[in-house]
């Protein structure tokens, strides 16, 4: 283990540029990853239905085994997501529109198959727009997707590189953060009650965005220095494409989700949101 | 390289006149009238107290200030690179494929851009265009001419801010810049890492025959590498030019007035402490203390043993990386020590519990003040006087002695004109002296400072050291991290030495005086 700053032995070098994390997935071009995070996300924001959303699911934990991610780092990152899904659904189950037949009843509240399985579409349709992106920021490197929106899909790289840039800033700010809530402490600032607790926590905010401001300036003088935002054209040091493995995963994505759409018109639970 | 422009590394000479510059957000110029003739291959260093408009200088040599109808401000006179306006000089530079200028500023963390070493470097090539095939050769050629000891890959993330200053001066010489600027690289560096850094500068300069500009306030290290010293004057203009001996010799105090470390000048020269003092009281004391930090699993410091008293200044030495500014946390009861013992004698706790980590904020202001080594992450008030009367207030102290204390420290530290100044807005210096004052507000009876005189120029560094000397002989207790020898001979009745996270039971025992 190297301490961050003390002086060590040259890494070894990593396989290509991969991203942590083995499999087929998770070595596709983080673009074609964002194309069918955002296409699966798209059709299931489309409709709130159980056949659909659960059919969407079941199609992407069958490729799971491919996106390099352990069980247990899988369950790690998606914990959140589990969380958010498994509690909207429990609302959507007690309080949705009752429908067919009583299940369970305390007082008011009423769980009836109808509000069951509304509460179960939520569930599903959280969990499936969320997996790809669980996915998608577990295995990509933020760097490999500046160079893909740029080269893939030609976004203007002044903004791209930019955004690169400031995510970078952000985890310096991490750190800025755990010294400024020891710098306020030596202040004597903080232990009071609640609302004086949400005046120390804004407070706090506001003294980062102060330092994120002053950064970023210095940032911005040392970005320019090297030419940023100067010329026309630029060329990029790592060359991305879409290469045969990307097309399979954006025809897979695809195929993700016009299965899952014709399995809810077929079931007749397909309605269109906000139609 | 035969296949690149013919303009490529080139030495530039540089030719102001009456060159000024003011930020749009200001009335007054940031320097004005400047007359400069730098010849190709030249290496200067530019003195001058701050606010003189150093950086804004090599700023505009960079071509990054805009004066025209969208720019950042209004130039004056002007400013060339080979004769041609510095702006335009880059703008050519960059569709050319290669840089006119490289810039490496002060602070580490803020200037390297991308998460991989490799990356960074080649960021600069990819913004000129470069081919891709010619990028990667020309990242690993700078990268070995800075004795980078990374591979390509090595995140960022991970670098010593020596390490990350030496990336910055990588891809500052990826584009062969014929003009070097350097805007006090070591400022921020501790002594091993800023020696490192200087002989890559040294060895970068001869094998590039570059010109170079330099700001630095430290003089001594640089002084055998420059041809040339130019000293600038508050507000514009150029007061001494020529080689650095004579300019020292004939502007050496006044330029020691202004803060500069001139070499051999007695202005640095630290007052004798006070004779045959016995200890006070004890205040902390620490047996085999560990202290963790987030993240890394293994703590930043442990089996550390140190006694602090009441008028004695403990000073804890070590390389960056060493764990002394976890110490520093523990003892100032900002955090909890992960092992051992941490216990506050009687005069310090003065009622409370043993542990300074339990204490209620309130109640560790009047007891132990902190001073951080960036002033502005403790700052919490629009205004100096408030920025003061913060700690008092949370005290309970009543309205009229908190007006008292603010208004004494404001005199003692020649804060008053800035009274109703912004915190944010003050140099360097005058925001180390507020830091300080602000410790000072409430009385404490320990003081634990972080690299007190971290990138302070000469004449702040004699106002701590006089303020800190007179602090212990009234009584306080003083534990001061740093990485500054001068500091630790001036001031240092015991010193503790931290080498990887441990006490260094090698080093020679603390060259303390007999209590």
């Amino acid at each position: 283990m190297i301490r961050p700053g003390a002086p060590g032995p040259p890494d070894p070098p990593a396989a290509g540029a991969a991203p942590p994390g083995r499999g087929a997935i998770a070595r596709t071009n983080p673009v074609a990853k964002l194309l069918v995070s955002l296409l699966i996300s798209l059709v299931l924001l489309l409709t709130v239905d159980v056949v659909t959303a659960a059919a969407a699911l079941a199609l992407e934990c069958l490729a799971l085994p491919w996106c390099g991610l352990g069980a247990r780092a899988l369950a790690r990152r998606a914990g959140a997501l589990l969380v958010a899904g498994g509690s909207a659904g429990l609302v959507a189950a007690l309080v949705g529109v009752d429908g067919g037949a009583q299940l369970a009843a305390v007082g008011p509240v009423t769980v009836t198959q109808g509000s069951l399985l509304s509460g179960l579409a939520v569930v599903a349709r959280i969990l499936a727009i969320g997996l790809p992106g669980v996915v998608l920021v577990a295995t990509t490197d933020p760097t490999d997707l500046a160079d893909g929106l740029g080269q893939v899909l030609r976004l203007p790289a002044t903004p791209v590189l930019a955004a690169l840039a400031a995510l970078r800033l952000f985890g310096v700010l991490a750190q800025e953060w755990q010294d400024l809530a020891h710098a306020r402490r030596a202040r004597g600032l903080g232990g009071g009650g609640p609302v004086g607790r949400v005046r120390d926590v804004l407070g706090q905010v506001f003294a980062l965005l102060v330092i994120a401001v002053r950064r970023g300036t210095v940032l911005a003088m040392a970005m320019e220095s090297r030419g940023f935002g100067a010329a026309a054209r630029r060329t990029w040091a790592r060359p991305s494409r879409l290469r045969p493995g990307d097309l399979a995963l954006l025809a897979g994505g695809a195929a993700v989700a016009l299965t899952a759409t014709a399995a809810g018109v077929a079931a007749g639970t397909w309605r269109l949101l906000l139609g | 390289m035969a296949s690149d422009p013919g303009d490529a590394g080139r030495p530039v000479a540089v030719r102001a006149r009456g060159w000024g510059w003011r930020h749009a957000t200001r009335t007054a110029w940031a320097l004005a009238g400047v007359d400069l003739d730098v010849a190709p291959g030249e290496r200067v260093l530019l003195l001058g107290p701050s606010g003189s408009g150093k950086s804004t200088l090599l700023a505009g040599l960079a071509g990054l200030l805009d004066g025209g109808p969208d720019g950042t401000g209004e130039q004056a006179g002007e400013l060339l690179l080979d004769g041609v306006p510095a702006r335009e000089a880059r703008t050519r530079a960059v569709a050319a494929g290669t840089a006119r200028t490289g810039l490496v500023l002060q602070d580490p963390l803020a200037q390297t851009v991308l998460a991989r070493c490799g990356d960074d470097v080649a960021f600069g090539l990819e913004n000129h265009a470069v081919p891709p095939d010619r990028i990667w050769p020309r990242v690993d050629a700078a990268l070995r001419a800075v004795a980078f000891p990374y591979a390509r890959d090595r995140p960022t993330a991970r670098l010593s801010g020596g390490e990350r200053q030496r990336l910055a001066l990588a891809g500052a010489l990826a584009l062969r810049p014929g003009l070097l600027l350097l805007d006090e690289p070591t400022a921020m560096l501790d002594p091993e890492g800023a020696a490192l850094l200087r002989e890559q500068v040294v060895a970068v300069l001869a094998a590039t025959g570059a010109t170079c500009v330099l700001v630095e306030h430290r003089v001594a290290p640089w002084i055998a590498l420059v041809d040339r010293v130019v000293v600038l004057a508050p507000g514009g203009g150029v007061i001494a030019d020529g080689a650095p001996d004579d300019v020292l010799a004939a502007r050496g105090a006044q330029l020691a007035a202004q803060g500069v470390w001139v070499p051999g000048c007695p202005a640095l020269s630290p007052p004798r402490p006070a004779a045959g003092r016995s200890a006070g009281p004890s205040l902390l004391c620490a047996r085999g203390v560990a202290v963790r930090r987030p993240g890394p699993p293994a703590p930043a410091v442990r089996d550390v043993d140190v006694d602090v008293h009441g008028g004695r200044i403990t000073c804890v030495v070590g390389p960056n990386g060493s764990g002394k500014s976890s110490l520093a946390l523990a003892l100032g009861g900002l955090v909890t020590p992960a092992a051992g013992e941490l216990v506050a004698g009687p005069a310090l706790a003065r009622g409370l519990g043993p542990q300074p980590a339990r204490w209620r904020p309130r109640e560790l202001v009047t007891r132990i003040g902190t001073v951080f080594q960036d002033p502005q992450h403790q700052f919490v008030a629009r205004t100096c006087a408030d920025e003061l009367a913060v700690g008092p207030r949370r005290a309970g102290l009543a309205d009229a002695q908190v007006r008292e204390r603010v208004a004494d420290l404001l005199d003692r530290l020649r804060l008053a004109p800035l009274a109703r100044a912004n915190p944010f807005t003050l140099s360097g210096g005058e925001q180390r002296r507020l830091s300080v004052a602000t410790a000072l507000a409430t009385r404490p009876r320990l003081l634990v400072l972080d690299e007190p005189t971290f990138g302070q120029d000469a004449r702040t560094w004699a106002e701590l050291v006089r303020l800190l000397a007179g602090l212990r002989d009234e009584g306080t207790g003083i534990v001061a991290v740093t990485h500054d020898e001068a500091l630790v001979d001036a001031l240092a009745d015991d010193v503790l030495r931290l080498r990887a996270g441990r006490p260094d039971v090698d080093a020679v025992p603390a060259a303390g005086r007999a209590r």
